[in-house]
């Protein structure tokens, strides 16, 4: 009797253990997350118009029918990313998550300030390669950090009308992301800096 | 040989009870830094960096990708005021004011998170659609034939959840109450 008991309890306390280890380990091991299912219909480092959400889309669930999305599944090692979204008239947003769907960043049009947003998307030891030159990282450029070398980015527009649809994909269509081809010089040499 | 069978017996129900206790959790989700007003209930912190484990799981499980905290928050409901579920087939009529935000969607899914097939191809509302009473207010009709004003379509599915995105809102991780976040009421009018 006593060893019913026993084996029960250690049946428990080792199941409480098994449910921690695989909770934390579902977001690595999942094959079915956002970033797997995009895989395909994406491409690297472009902006990807997903299709619109309808009842026959079961790309992923809870979208939002209001809004036109496109995606950027981005890859750092090749390079920073440069990135352009136009604003559309009604709203526009762009998230960054990495690649096991952790949101890290998002902006919108208004607290971007103007009429193009654009950002420069790095990771942390390329943002510390970056010459610390005032024309480069002057006030308009918005770098962010991306704390994985691969992720997603997702831009949104929103549709205030079912009309309205059309003008949203449209801004979706102008914007872009691409590594940058004008590569900031590295680091130089310390020579000129002492002039100063 | 006794003890070999009690080990056996000891690992089979901790496989059973940790693996059976972690899908219950992802499916059904957890109370873990929920944010509940009325009949809804958003997760703030899943847009941050901050997101508690369970929420990460069952996001990663489903294929979602959260609303970052920059853009917006997105609340649910799966039942009205009196935490009856939503039924399809009922009268359900969603009304009052909504928080603070730029702009607001509303839309209806399955309990899969599809959306749900109408001939008015009719998914959701969003703030600059709506019709709206003199004091601003407005009131939208769930139901599954067709009414007068804002009107839902259910299709007359036996359960569902709405959902109330708000974008461009001060609403999230410090939003406590009721007053710092005024929700439409859910209520349900009639059943067949």
């Amino acid at each position: 009797m006593i060893r019913l008991a026993f084996t029960i309890i250690a049946g428990i306390l080792l199941g409480g253990v098994v449910h921690l280890v695989s909770v934390l380990a579902l977001p690595r091991i999942a094959t079915q997350d956002a970033y797997s299912r995009l895989t395909p219909i994406t491409t690297l480092n472009a902006v990807i118009q997903l299709p619109a959400a309808d009842p026959a889309n079961t790309l992923m669930p809870y979208l939002d029918p209001a809004l036109a999305v496109a995606v950027c599944r981005y890859d750092l090692s090749g390079g920073p990313l440069k990135l352009t979204v136009p604003v559309s008239q009604a709203y526009t947003s762009v998230s960054f998550y990495t690649r096991n769907e952790l949101a890290y960043y998002a902006i919108n049009d208004r607290s971007a300030g103007k009429k193009v947003i654009e950002l420069d998307l790095m990771t942390e030891a390329q943002h510390s390669d970056l010459p610390e030159d005032e024309e480069i990282t002057a006030a308009d450029r918005l770098i962010i950090d991306s704390p994985s070398t691969t992720g997603l980015i997702v831009i949104k527009a929103l549709a205030p009308e079912p009309g309205l649809m059309p003008q949203a994909q449209a801004t979706l269509a102008a914007s872009s992301c691409s590594t940058q081809v004008d590569q900031p010089p590295a680091k130089q040499a310390e020579a000129p800096r002492g002039k100063r | 040989m006794r003890l070999l069978f009690v080990a056996l017996v000891a690992l089979a129900l901790a496989a059973a009870v940790g693996l059976g206790s972690t899908w219950m959790t992802t499916t059904r989700g957890t109370e873990l830094g929920t944010l509940t007003i009325g009949a809804w209930t958003a997760r703030p912190r899943t847009g941050t960096v901050d997101i508690d484990p369970y929420s990460r799981a069952t996001i990663t499980r489903n294929g979602e990708l959260p609303i970052g905290t920059g853009d917006g928050i997105a609340f649910s409901a799966t039942t009205d005021d009196r935490k009856k579920p939503l039924d399809g087939r009922c009268d359900v009529v969603v009304s009052g004011v909504t928080p603070a935000a730029r702009f607001w969607t509303l839309s209806l899914y399955d309990n899969k998170g599809r959306l749900v097939a109408n001939t008015l191809q009719r998914y959701g509302f969003t703030s600059q659609e709506i019709v709206r009473g003199a004091d601003g207010g407005f009131e939208i009709r769930v139901a599954s034939r067709s009414r007068a004003g804002n009107w839902l379509p259910t299709g007359g599915i036996e359960r569902y959840s709405l959902m109330l995105r708000l974008y461009d809102t001060p609403v999230g991780v410090a939003t406590r109450t009721k007053r710092d976040a005024p929700m439409p009421q859910i209520a349900t009018v009639g059943c067949p």
